[in-house]
């Protein structure tokens, strides 16, 4: 049986992660939360409110932004390191790429820290609402109204665009580099193929906004969340999921699905829902385990550890936990 | 339509601010932020230049106005204002509203209409009230040249009549006049420097739209026959007309304002209990076809065989209603619906709203 371990923090997670083997929180107020054995100890990283996380590739550090126009990191023994800054820009948007590149973005500008501590601006008519490194070589896409834009930041060459009307929140790729696949405001997700910006792909029919994707082991399946169910679009075939009806699972009577994450090696998925419970579902057959009960508020973070054994999350309401497959 | 949010989140009030350039909203946002109320706010500002006071809770945004993709041309929402709520509700309890300034020159629709569509926002905040800062010594000028202007004044719940020491009693009470002509259910402040006792400002709740119910209904006949009134000059030639017309009514009391063809003005509507089964697909009609000319509607009503007053509110084709509390044994049960717009047909609007009214046995 599962095992559950559950630490109060207090504040809205907003991700979880693990750095090495510890469970690793950024919370709503600033913090950080570090869990190590028995305990969680919470580290100030911002002045204000923490916007976005992401861990690097290495899984050394977590590296954070805030309302206090800053990009910070942490390591697993909570020291810090000051990345960058803007003052009184709100810096919502954060990605990390091969070789530890780190991207952020607080209004029109995506900044891209490039070795050797330069800085390359990518300016943008629009706010930037979504970053994302492709999987190999120095690429990023930049998620934005009417469209997605992809950079090549270690050149000065201009972006590629890739339009489709509308406001685009968020941005992926899959793992193969093939796609790249926005989220829209209109609760739909739109997907290109990268190699020349055609193939349009639109997957729609989400009740809600989709704001968690994740890419399921080998980049077979791109699971979502925004629906009574988490939805899986097949993306094994030549042309992508295009005329393929998606995986669903986990259908819920009476809540939504806020949080997805795919195991790192298995067909399964972890699926977290409003009423606060958590599920792992199997892709083969749809079988279901129950993870967390109805409690609390909303999921908001889900992840995996490297083994796929331990899956960590946090809610809206300030709880953070582990679930442990191994009992 | 959908029924606002029932479930026990709290929503954080939200405060919009408008006003024509130099009306002296940066005066008022000063007065807010810096005054000794108890409350915090957060505050989304578009440039911070001549905010006198720096907090991690003040953010400087730009204004992005964004067409949903679903081919309708008025609903807009503003991109950056759910972001910034979506970053201010990971850190809930750290503050008590949210004061979003616009531009002098936005149409405050987009907006108004994010705390409707936006599913996010629409879960963690309401509207709480547009305030619309107007300069008593120039709004004359700006409503006849500045749309904008005009959208302000429509969109207000309170309107701060503000350097009424540059005006005299004539031309102050020929202001208010036209702000009435426009907006007959906004609350006006007259203000010097922009002081106002901020309760009157901020946090006013459902309290705004209990004004609909309490106003004098001969004032609604006066301003009905207001109406009848612009009618008249609707086939003028625009451009040449416009300056002259307003020339010539300036000093004359006993006519209101004549107004130019695209000129904002109310419709308001009562009667007893209305039918469900027809008043819901009629309003449903009327903001598909008119949508785009009706800036924004609001309503108390009594629906038949329901213990709850129905509280409607909407901006251009968005509308969304809420059972907001039963009637009180001492309130008369009577709907009042109030449109404000451009273009609308008002027989054809009133005639069709009293087709759903429950007739008497």
């Amino acid at each position: 049986m599962p095992s559950i371990q559950s630490f109060p923090l207090g504040a809205f997670v907003v991700a979880a992660t693990f750095l090495g083997d510890r469970p690793v929180f950024a919370l709503g107020d600033g913090k950080v939360g570090i869990v190590d054995g028995a305990a969680a100890e919470t580290f100030g990283v911002h002045q204000g409110g923490l916007l976005a996380a992401a861990r690097d590739e290495a899984g050394k550090r977590l590296v954070t932004s805030g309302d206090d126009g800053r990009v910070m990191a942490i390591d697993a023994t909570g020291s810090l390191t000051a990345l960058a800054e803007r003052p009184k820009k709100w810096i919502d948007q954060l990605a990390v790429g091969p070789n530890g590149t780190i991207a952020f973005a607080g209004g029109r500008e995506a900044v891209v820290l490039l070795e050797g501590g330069k800085e390359r601006v990518l300016p943008h008519e629009r706010t930037v609402a979504g970053l994302a490194f492709a999987p190999k070589g120095l690429r990023l896409a930049v998620a934005r109204y009417n469209g997605v834009s992809l950079w090549w930041p270690g050149t000065d060459a201009k972006p590629t665009e890739f339009e489709w009307k509308g406001s685009h929140i968020g941005v992926t790729w899959s793992p193969d580099g093939r796609f790249v696949v926005t989220s829209m405001q209109e609760n739909a997700l739109h997907g290109w193929r990268t190699s020349d910006g055609g193939g349009h792909m639109r997957m729609s029919g989400y009740p809600g906004k989709v704001k968690t994707l994740s890419w399921s082991t080998r980049g077979r399946f791109l699971a979502t969340s925004g629906a009574e169910m988490a939805v899986l679009w097949p993306f094994h075939f030549k042309e992508g999921p295009m005329g393929k009806q998606p995986l669903q699972l986990g259908l819920s009577a009476q809540s939504v699905v806020t949080q997805v994450a795919c195991h790192p090696s298995e067909e399964v998925v972890a699926i977290g829902y409003k009423d606060g419970s958590i599920i792992a579902a199997r892709f083969a057959d749809g079988d279901e385990a129950r993870l967390r009960k109805v409690e609390g508020g909303p999921i908001s973070a889900l992840a995996w550890d490297t083994a796929g054994i331990r899956l960590a999350f946090g809610t809206e309401d300030g709880t953070a936990g582990i679930v442990d497959l191994a009992g | 339509m959908t029924e606002a949010s029932q479930n026990a989140e709290i929503q954080v009030p939200v405060t919009v601010l408008t006003g024509y350039l130099g009306a002296g909203k940066t005066t008022l946002l000063n007065r807010i932020l810096s005054e000794n109320h108890g409350k915090r706010y957060a505050v989304v500002v578009n440039e911070f230049g001549e905010i006198g006071i720096d907090n991690d809770l003040i953010v400087e945004s730009d204004e992005e106005i964004y067409e949903m993709n679903n081919g309708c041309v008025c609903c807009t929402v503003r991109g950056d204002l759910i972001r910034v709520v979506e970053g201010l509700m990971k850190r809930p309890g750290q503050f008590d509203g949210i004061l979003v300034e616009t531009t002098g020159l936005a149409n405050p629709a987009p907006v108004a209409q994010t705390f409707f569509m936006d599913e996010d926002v629409r879960a963690k905040s309401r509207l709480d009230a547009v305030v619309t800062v107007a300069d008593a010594l120039n709004l004359l000028k700006r409503l006849d040249d500045a749309p904008e202007a005009e959208e302000q004044i429509a969109f207000a719940d309170v309107v701060l009549l503000n350097k009424i020491d540059l005006v005299t009693a004539e031309q102050l009470a020929a202001v208010e006049r036209r702000i009435r002509e426009i907006n007959p259910h906004a609350t006006i402040h007259r203000t010097e420097r922009s002081a106002v006792d901020l309760d009157k400002v901020l946090d006013r709740g459902a309290f705004d739209l209990e004004r609909i119910l309490s106003l004098d209904p001969e004032f609604l006949e006066a301003d009905e026959h207001d109406h009848d009134h612009d009618h008249d000059h609707h086939h003028h030639d625009h451009d040449h007309d416009h300056d002259h017309d307003h020339h010539h009514h300036d000093h004359d009391h006993h006519h209101h304002h004549p107004r130019h063809d695209n000129a904002v003005f109310s419709i308001s509507l009562k009667g007893g209990t209305l039918d469900p089964q027809k008043f819901f697909p009629w309003i449903q009609e009327v903001t598909q076809v008119e949508g785009p000319n009706i800036l924004r509607l609001k309503g108390i009503l009594a629906m038949d065989r329901d213990p709850d007053r129905y509280v409607l509110q909407g901006v251009h084709m968005i509308i969304e209603g809420t059972h907001q509390r039963p009637w009180r044994d001492d309130e008369k049960r009577e709907s009042r619906l109030v449109f404000i717009g451009r273009k609308l047909n008002e027989e054809a609007i009133r005639k069709s709203f009293e087709a759903c009214l429950v007739k008497a046995a």
